[in-house]
């Protein structure tokens, strides 16, 4: 069965912002399906609301609509498009909800429109659990006991029938959210309220806890001819209880014996066919560690994040399959691209291990809950390849960017036993840290397992490192020593801090290739991992291709975390088809099994690896590369420069030098006073006495940030002497070793430009100015293209300073710069010699492709030539919005404050004619529910009370009501705005908290001097606006647009689509 | 305390002696050894199977094999007896990369080197198996020697050995020498099943189905099981060259013309084929693991089977009037299973008993049954 011949346009929809629960896993998804659908010469038409993806390039789709993926929007798209199909499987629980909705509707049918992927009784089945538990009782697989309830009432009835405790699962939620285990009724309550909130559908599910059992999932994939096959199976580090997406997850499974993993592979083939999924599915299991009694937990019939590792950890190309089939062709008519010879219809064979950590965002938000349960809280994850559990585990914590070479985390060394002992009753992210801490304290194996209920195979594993480790320390570093480590994948610099010794010798690492077939069939995929052995593969591939052409290597950023998303994956991946595209060989080394970059086809040779010196060392010992590109990686690839300018390798672009000039404190003034550029004041601190001096001297407010930041990393501002020691004790606490910067802080217009540089020329696609002024990071704050309110000279003069930089700093390539304009006079705040997240955005939509443009430049091109001026480029006739997008219902006692840390996962565009149009679409898209009514209810800081007056008297005179407490009430009542006056949560009820409750409160304006501690007043309102799902606005700048938005009184609906692809 | 340091011998460093692997082509490989110590010769195979390592290890099919794992990790869940797919391992040296010493699993009763250590097997661990499984791949199987001796002093004398040796008599050496009757209460059927080296499964399988099972051994004659007056006859799997078994074959012949229904799996579907004037060759690698996808041709589904075989019938050999290629594997096109029309018979050769592998074709017995239940009608 080929392709259907009805299909010839389809529709596809992705997934929107990067949210925790829905990241990059479905930019990888979705452009695979766009290039499988181009391949067969179908026409592709794309809707997503984020433009830091890949899939939304002009190289992926036909037509491109960066717009929100809101119901009526999909619809106007499908009426301007007139597409015959829609592909709803890979677009994450986005592109899923929308898709059964437009076909519940009757849309599709009455516009004649086919759904692909997953037909409506499929998704019901698998996603209503009270269907769901009706179809698994059919085809005889087990259930958890559970029931569906639509009150709490219910919930608590059901819950004294099965016993304490029970989980809270919501229906139609991402990542779990809103759920939770409750261990008595109280907590039930509260958890249940909650979920039925947040499920559209005011579902929730009551169900047994069965913590302690093996969590084991496995990837299936069907064809509509019933050819059904297991892609991969994957055991959870941590039993049932954790959340798949914040538990280590090891592939294959490895510790089911043939009868139990047959047992599980037969029911999720039973399964998936009786869904009648045609494509890909993920069955989760939870398996009884003491008998063969398991329970299907879940089943999603679309790809997601687990089948994008299942992807990568096998190299079947699970999404690319999944469209294949969704436009007609079979299992045994898609060819293996991996082998070229055998058929996508069989079972891959590892031969190796792979695991998957995820990486939190704790280190950012210290006030964060970091306890570990059904929902989710990881934003990335980093994969990892061994030969052996241990060896794929230490490449893993190196890999996730915590400053780790191994298992052991300083700060649990100092805590005594009996705290160690503690921390393993509760789950947080420092799980299997902790874990290790107690097998090196010679806790037992029996003990741990029965506190964690970790499989003790897992346990017995990690006692094996401790012994290594101990072994390291004990006598003479012997070879034997060395090559044992080493095959435990030690780095060099661990073997000789952990022994006391020099290395007696030193080994490269060798290739292996990741081939579906574990060697049985001669397979030609360049996808390479690192261990100690005695073939090196990827040698020998390179020697027999011999293709002639130089060779380049691409660092890749690492896992997704605040701060460096998907953006920098956008970057790499252009730079290698732009490599491609001038006649270099391309290869990509990166560790994230999320994303494009790590897609084995995307370069000419992928390196699954961490990204550390020695692991990057060996990799360029069997490449030997003609050079290395490190300007797209983010942060993560910028830190290697100088170890591989050390090594003699040919850093394209920016040379390291001139990197490290941007980033030492004293060489950036350096460079600045010779430029005649002016910056806020500052000072480098080592110390708490230090830091308060120089803040005394600045005067507050002061900025305080460690050197080399990322996302703005642990970044505040101080009002007082007290906030520079408070931030001052977390930033020691944490060991950063690096000095801290402490600035004057300027309250000024932040101006942002991402510029290309040849050396001589520059070109600055557009200037970004952004809504909040400097104190809310740029990554949070709604950034404008074209700036709206610079003057000339002020644009003239930003022209002027970024051309003086990009050529003081003999920029090739891309450089980022940040300004601030404060009384009218423009001064740098930061220089990053690298792409940035504004790349993508900018790129589109001004149409010039940045990176392309870098690369060429790094390989000698010039501007000139490729028919570009110096200066800025003429603006367009679009005003486009980046609005951030933020994860805070995932992450509890966050305070959601914008401030100098960055905050936000994610984003999405907006793009019109006008400012307020394309605002509003940006808002829209991210999620704010744009109310013409209702209350407003405002709490700020004495400095912003001036200013509030203007932003409350348009909402009143729009007709909303305003609520205040005391000190905002007081003065908004004094400025003849009528605000009622509600009471302070410290104070008794009815107040503030009984009024959010109440529904009447559509938007919350709220700012405040301090933050961050949850049990602030302030803090505690935020986060119950976030809890009732109330648009919060917590700068003023933020609130002030907003207003200007609704006053505008028009809606998305009066708003022109725009088609990327013709800007 | 006591606990961790009785883990505390790793797999990887333990002090474990040297072992090698010396193949036909003269590589050799340094490990370290686990299992028995000594010196023993084999045909160096690989199967790709994730698990089932002890049903491997219980299979007579691989008589006089040295079997290497793909996969890096073996032993995780232990042994145990319930998963033993024969009475005893018939396989002549194992290779692994890395064995477990401390295995997790509830059913789990020894650890997999002590089993191979009560079983007589020499073991190699810690060597690139990937390496070796590539060889096989490019070179095709070939005879190897795994030894604690030094390989390097006795290069030319094992060599020699290993070119001379020849899996011989394999059949012979796996078969029941008397007939063993299993059943479960008031059976429906009763099933001869010939021994070839047959997997428990099988006879689970069938038992499983209300078959009163009869395994016989593998030169029983057709006379001998016409007295046992049974509605079907079960073909089992078993190991070496189909074509070295020319008495099985002339007694099948007759054993066909009994009319009674015939299920053959492997060994029995080759000597099937060739009973019926087909041919056998044999495999540049064969077809070992869990994974391997085959076509039903009748219904145009691809299922995914389990696969243990270096032999395979040359489908353009059977003669288009008796019997007619039933299932073809995916990847290679070979013969993978065979309808019959000149006799109530059918054939495949991959194993639907699965253990270890995946279930998904265990409805042929069911087949199997349904022909034995047309049969009385």
């Amino acid at each position: 069965m080929p392709l259907r011949s009805d299909i010839k346009k389809v529709l596809v929809i992705g997934s929107g912002p990067i949210i925790i629960g829905q990241a990059a896993e479905f930019d990888y998804a979705g452009a695979q399906a766009c290039r499988a659908l181009k391949q067969e010469g179908l026409e592709v038409v794309l809707i997503n609301s984020n433009p830091a993806t890949i899939m939304t390039d002009k190289a992926m789709a036909d037509k491109i609509y960066i717009e929100p993926l809101t119901l009526d929007v999909v619809k106007r798209v499908i009426e301007i498009e007139k597409p015959d199909s829609v592909l709803s499987t890979l677009g994450g629980q986005t592109g899923l909800t929308l898709s059964m909705q437009l076909a519940e509707e009757g849309f599709l049918e009455s516009h004649n429109v086919k759904l692909l992927g997953a037909v409506p009784e499929t998704i019901h089945k698998a996603e209503d659990r009270q269907a769901f538990k009706d179809t698994m009782e059919k085809i005889g697989e087990p259930c958890i006991p559970s029931k569906v309830v639509e009150t709490i009432d219910d919930a608590v009835d059901f819950a004294k029938i099965i016993g304490y405790p029970v989980i809270v699962r919501p229906a139609f939620t991402l990542g779990g959210t809103g759920g939770g285990i409750a261990n008595n009724e109280d907590e039930l309550r509260d958890i249940s309220k909650n979920g039925l909130r947040l499920s559209p559908i005011t579902q929730v599910l009551i169900e047994k806890c069965i913590s302690g059992w093996k969590e084991i999932e496995f990837e299936v994939i069907r064809d509509r001819k019933g050819n059904v096959i297991t892609v991969c199976s994957m055991e959870n580090f941590d039993p049932v209880g954790i959340h798949t997406g914040d538990s280590i997850v090891i592939a294959p499974a490895v510790t089911l014996s043939d009868r139990e993993y047959q047992m599980l592979r037969t029911a999720a083939i039973n399964i998936i066919s009786e869904l009648k999924v045609e494509g890909g599915c993920n069955c989760q299991f939870a398996l009884h560690p003491t008998s063969f009694e398991y329970a299907v937990i879940e089943v999603n019939p679309r790809v997601s994040r687990s089948s994008a590792l299942a992807s990568k950890a096998t190299g079947y190309p699970i999404a690319k399959v999944a469209t294949k089939i969704a436009i007609g062709y079979t299992l045994d008519e898609i060819i293996n691209q991996v082998t070229g010879k055998t058929y996508a219809c069989f079972e891959p064979a590892l031969d190796y291990v792979v695991i998957k950590f995820p990486k939190w965002a704790f280190d950012k938000f210290v006030y964060a809950k970091r306890t570990l349960g059904t929902q989710m809280k990881a934003t990335g994850e980093v994969m990892a390849i061994g030969t052996s559990f241990e060896q794929a585990m230490m490449k893993a914590v190196r890999s996730i960017e915590l400053g780790l070479d191994s298992m052991n985390l300083k700060k649990l060394e100092k805590k005594s036993t009996a705290e160690i002992m503690q921390m393993l009753h509760t789950v947080d992210d420092e799980r299997a840290f902790q874990v290790y801490e107690a097998l090196k304290r010679g806790v037992s194996i029996d003990e741990i397992h029965k506190l964690t209920m970790i499989d003790k195979w897992f346990l017995n594993k990690l006692m094996n490192l401790v012994n290594l480790e101990k072994w390291l320390a004990d006598g003479e570093l012997t070879v034997e020593k060395y090559n044992t480590a080493k095959q435990y994948g030690y780095l060099d610099s661990t073997i000789e801090r952990m022994s006391g010794q020099k290395c007696p010798i030193h080994r490269d690492a060798v290739f292996k290739m990741v081939d579906t077939c574990a060697g049985e069939f001669k397979a030609e995929t360049p996808y390479f991992y690192s261990t100690f052995d005695e073939e090196n593969e990827a040698e020998q591939f390179i020697e027999r291709k011999n293709t002639g052409k130089k060779k380049v290597i691409v660092f890749g950023s690492g896992p997704i975390r605040i701060g460096q998303g998907i953006e920098f994956d956008y970057c790499s991946v252009h730079c290698v088809w732009t490599l491609k595209e001038l006649g270099y060989e391309a290869i990509i080394c990166n560790n994230n099994p999320e994303t494009v970059s790590t897609d084995f086809d995307t370069g000419d040779r992928l390196y699954f690896d961490p990204l550390t010196k020695e692991d990057v060392s060996s990799i360029i010992a069997t490449e030997k590369p003609y050079g290395v590109v490190v300007q797209f990686g983010g942060q993560t690839a910028i830190k290697l420069t100088r170890h591989l300018a050390d090594m003699g390798v040919n850093i394209l672009g920016t040379s390291a030098d001139m990197i490290d000039a941007a980033e030492d404190r004293e060489r950036f003034d350096e460079v600045l006073e010779k430029c005649g550029i002016p910056r806020p004041a500052g000072h480098t601190v080592m110390t708490t006495e230090e830091a308060v001096k120089a803040a005394e001297s600045l005067g507050y407010p002061v900025l305080l940030r460690p050197s080399y930041v990322l996302g703005g990393q642990n970044m505040i501002i101080a009002h007082s002497e007290a906030d520079v020691v408070e931030y001052m004790g977390i930033i020691t606490s944490h060991m950063i070793e690096n000095p801290v910067l402490i600035d004057k802080y300027m309250m000024g217009t932040e101006v942002e430009v991402d510029a290309i540089c040849d050396g001589k020329d520059f070109l600055i696609p557009g200037i970004m100015e952004h809504i909040e002024r400097a104190g809310v990071h740029s990554g949070d704050s709604i950034s404008v293209y074209p700036a709206q309110n610079l003057s000339k000279k002020i644009r003239d003069t930003i022209i002027e300073y970024t051309g003086r930089l990009a050529k003081e700093l003999h920029v090739i390539g891309l450089v980022n710069i940040q300004y601030v304009v404060y009384n009218n006079q423009v001064y740098v705040i930061e220089v990053n010699p690298r792409s940035s997240r504004t790349v993508p955005y900018i790129s589109k939509v001004t149409g010039i492709p940045m990176v392309d443009i870098a690369t060429k430049i790094m390989f000698g091109a010039t501007l000139k030539e490729l028919g570009y001026e110096s200066g800025l480029y003429p603006e367009g006739d679009y005003v486009a919005v980046k609005v951030p997008v933020f994860s805070f219902e995932k992450l509890q006692d966050v305070d959601t404050m914008l401030g100098p840390e960055m905050k936000s996962t994610g984003e999405c565009l907006g793009i019109a004619h006008t400012f307020e149009d394309a605002l509003l679409k940006g808002l829209v898209g991210a999620g704010y529910d744009l109310k013409k009514e209702g209350g407003v209810f405002i709490s700020v800081r004495d400095t912003d009370k001036s200013e509030i007056v203007a932003i409350a008297d348009k909402f009143s005179r729009m007709g909303f009501e305003l609520y205040g407490t005391s000190g905002t009430a007081s003065y908004l009542n004094k400025n003849m705005i009528a605000t009622n006056l509600v009471r302070k949560i410290s104070e008794p009820e009815p107040n503030t908290i009984t009024l959010l409750e109440s529904g009447k409160i559509h938007y919350v304006i709220s700012t405040s001097a301090k933050g961050r501690l949850p049990a602030r007043d302030s803090v505690k309102l935020r986060r119950k606006s976030v809890e009732r799902s109330i648009c919060s606005l917590t700068a003023i700048d933020t609130a002030r647009a907003l207003a200007n938005v609704l006053a505008t009184n028009r809606t998305i609906d009066d708003v022109e689509l725009v088609d990327i692809t013709k800007i | 305390m006591l606990d961790n340091e009785r883990n505390g011998t790793m797999s990887l460093f333990n002090q474990s002696e040297k072992a090698y692997l010396l193949l036909a082509n003269g590589q050799i490989f340094e490990g370290r050894s686990f299992g028995a110590k000594g010196t023993v010769i084999g045909e160096v195979v690989f199967t790709t199977s994730l698990t089932g390592y002890e049903e491997t290890l219980t299979d007579p099919s691989y008589y006089g094999q040295i079997v290497t794992q793909t996969f890096p990790l073996i032993g995780n869940y232990g042994v145990n007896e319930a998963d033993k797919e024969s009475d005893k391992s018939y396989v002549s040296g194992y290779i692994v990369r890395e064995w477990c010493n401390a295995p997790s699993n509830f059913r789990m009763e020894g650890d997999i080197n002590s089993f191979l250590e009560k079983e007589n097997i020499i073991g190699l661990h810690n060597i690139d198996t990937r390496r070796l499984t590539r060889t096989i791949r490019e070179a095709g199987v070939m005879n190897g020697v795994i030894t604690t001796e030094n390989v390097y002093e006795k290069k030319d004398e094992f060599l020699e050995k290993i070119k001379a040796y020849e899996i011989k008599n394999a059949v012979k050496s796996v078969t029941a020498n008397k007939n063993f009757t299993y059943s479960e209460e008031n059976p429906k059927y009763r099933v001869v099943l010939m021994d070839f080296g047959y997997k428990r499964n099988i006879r689970n399988e069938l038992v499983k189905r209300g078959c009163e099972v009869i395994v016989v051994p593998a030169y029983t004659t057709a006379d001998e099981i016409k007295a046992l007056s049974p509605d079907g006859i079960m073909l089992s799997n078993g190991p070496g060259n189909p074509a070295e078994n020319v008495e099985i074959i002339g007694n099948l012949k007759e054993i066909v013309k009994l009319g009674i229904p015939i299920f053959g799996i492997c060994l029995g579907h080759q000597l099937m084929a060739l009973a019926h004037g087909g041919r056998t060759e044999k495999l540049k690698y064969g077809h070992r693991g869990a994974n391997q996808p085959v076509i039903d041709l009748e219904s145009g589904k691809t299922y995914v089977t389990s696969q243990n075989h270096g032999y395979a019938v040359v489908g353009e050999s059977i003669d288009e009037s008796i019997a007619s290629v039933s299932h073809i594997n995916a990847n290679d096109k070979t013969c993978e299973g065979i309808k019959y029309k000149n006799s109530n018979a059918f054939t495949v050769q991959f194993h639907p008993e699965a253990h270890g592998g995946p279930l998904d074709t265990a409805y042929l017995f069911d087949e199997f049954i349904s022909r034995m239940n047309k049969e009385e009608k």
